[in-house]
């Protein structure tokens, strides 16, 4: 078995989401090569090549790839032969460019993955993770994206991977880049985070959910999220939002403040190891997942929480 | 400009599915059946466009079974203009979709594409990136605002970090994300004239692929359930508790 996994990156920094997709390479078994396209990728390659397990990096280092357009990172992942499997992180740009890459290569793919049970059987949540697949891949090549909080970290430290270049260069000369807009914050990644504190429409307003959440927040040193409802109501910008179509977290604690917990929102974190619900409806559907739940006023609550931890 | 927007007849998105008793998949029999809510927004995105003179023609297309039918009547009464209903009653993979939706492109030859990003019973988040890749066409997933002009099309793209703007040649595929926009109701003499809108039929055959899938599902089970919660009666043992558990 030959494992190529896409790593994810800003052409800065290694993403820890590559972390978590090495583990489930290991899961499969076989050398495992790290893929990574961008532009000035130098110190990418240099803490890729650190990886634990890995058996070598590839680098495709062009302005190309500069912002990882899937038009062309997807042609490049395609022709690169002789892996038998391709993985990358279940992020926005792993579920962007690697369908495109299995259909130039015409086999069917494997999204979120969550559990490897033979290198070409896996298990996947459907229906808002209110069910669990098992498939089984009868493709050449099996392409999957891999959901990060299923799987635990490989070390960043101590591997010793070769690093080789890549002179191919394919520019589909369909799409490019215009802006960007990221949302900077000192606090933990979401995704990643072994705290969460999350709010809902229940907070009221973006003041609000300031004032009540983000001392809580830097008490635990958690990363904050939000439901839909109060991402759509304007409290706080959408990629902080958690459930099926935003991010899949699964923390140590999760802490959901004002939120009813819709089945959408649900998917997103009810893999967190504890729960805990600060609710003023006493039949929420967030209570029958919660570990714990107190009901209540959550403007009086959440600071006698901070006062007392 | 005409504009070609599948959509996917799912499980309503409020109902609680059950997996049946034989791990065989999950019971859909008297679930209520509903167009998938990305879908309904690209749909809504394609009447947006057209009400801005951008789009003359929307052709709506779904893969599936007859009651399909039922969506592309209502997508028709929100303000599409003509539907296709590839019917089947066989399985059909992300990549196989895929490939009926390329034939119904060469067809159609539509400037623009726009799809959900995902169905929300395989949560694949798949075909509309296969169906570019197969067209040689530029993409745009998870699309969160679209403007068209001279023959290109700029999409504002929901990324993990924040916001992301590409520009894609015409034609392009659109993937829309639910900040797209508030899909609108249909009114009573739309429904009934969506009745009379037309509607063709074709079979997957009628574009050379043959259904199934090389992703077999071997069994579906329910998730893991969690243990009943404890309900606290105050801050001190809400903190106790989280103590105990070593969680803070």
């Amino acid at each position: 078995m030959s494992i190529l996994v896409i790593a994810e990156h800003d052409n800065h920094t290694l993403n820890t989401a590559t972390l978590h997709v090495v583990t489930a390479a290991q899961k499969i078994g076989g050398d495992i090569t790290l893929l990574v396209a961008g532009e000035n990728v130098q110190t990418v390659a240099e803490q890729a090549s650190q990886v634990a397990g890995i058996a070598k990096v590839l680098v495709a280092d062009h302005a190309v790839y500069a912002h990882q357009l899937a038009e062309n990172v997807a042609e490049l992942v395609a022709s690169l032969t002789g892996y038998t499997h391709i993985l990358a992180a279940s992020t926005t740009t792993g579920k962007n460019v690697l369908p495109r890459a299995a259909a130039l290569l015409d086999v069917s793919m494997v999204t979120d993955i969550i559990a490897v049970d033979a290198p070409n059987v896996f298990k996947r949540p459907i229906y808002a993770g209110n069910a669990i697949a098992t498939v089984q891949s009868d493709e050449s090549i099996v392409l999957g994206t891999v959901r990060t909080t299923a799987f635990d970290a490989v070390s960043a430290q101590g591997g010793t991977a070769s690093i080789e270049n890549t002179d191919e260069v394919k520019d589909a000369g369909v799409s490019s880049f215009i802006s960007e807009a990221i949302v900077k914050t000192e606090r933990p990644e979401l995704a990643g985070a072994k705290v969460v504190v999350s709010g809902g429409r229940g907070v009221g307003s973006a003041e609000n959910y300031h004032k009540i959440l983000d001392p809580l927040a830097d008490k635990l040193g958690a990363a904050q999220g939000a439901s839909r409802a109060a991402v759509d109501a304007g409290y706080v910008p959408n990629d902080m939002q958690v459930g099926q179509t935003g991010k899949v977290v699964a923390p140590e604690l999760y802490i959901a403040v004002g939120i009813s917990g819709a089945i959408q929102h649900l998917a997103g974190m009810k893999d967190s190891k504890v729960i805990v619900a600060i609710n003023k409806d006493e039949d929420a559907p967030i209570n029958a997942v919660a570990d714990y739940w107190l009901t209540g006023d959550l403007n009086e609550i959440v600071p006698e929480l901070v006062s007392k931890i | 400009m005409k504009a070609l927007v599948a959509v996917k007849r799912v499980v309503d998105a409020n109902v609680k599915v059950r997996v049946k008793p034989d791990n065989s998949g999950v019971d859909l029999t008297n679930v209520k059946m509903s167009i998938n809510p990305f879908c309904e927004i690209a749909v809504e995105e394609a009447i947006r466009l057209k009400e801005k003179g951008i789009i003359s023609e929307i052709v709506v297309v779904s893969v599936g079974p007859k009651e399909a039918q039922e969506q592309l009547r209502s997508s028709m009464a929100l303000g599409a203009d003509r539907a296709i209903l590839v019917e089947t009653n066989e399985e059909v993979g992300a990549l196989e979709v895929s490939k009926i939706l390329k034939g119904v492109v060469e067809q159609e030859q539509p400037q623009v594409v726009l799809l959900g990003k995902q169905a929300i019973d395989d949560d694949s988040n798949q075909v509309g990136q296969m169906l570019a890749a197969l067209l040689g066409a530029g993409q745009a997933t998870f699309a969160s605002e679209i403007v068209i002009a001279d023959g290109k099309a700029q999409v504002k793209r929901e990324i993990d970090g924040g916001l992301q703007t590409i520009e894609l040649t015409l034609p392009a595929i659109v993937t829309a994300d639910l900040r797209l926009n508030e899909p609108r109701y249909a009114k009573l003499p739309d429904i009934m004239k969506a009745k009379k809108k037309p509607l063709d039929v074709k079979a997957p055959s009628d574009y050379g692929v043959a259904t199934g899938t090389k992703l077999k599902t071997i069994k579906v089970e329910a998730p893991a359930e969690r243990q009943a919660g404890i309900k606290v009666s105050s801050v001190d043992e809400l903190v106790a508790k989280l103590k105990e558990v070593k969680v803070i």
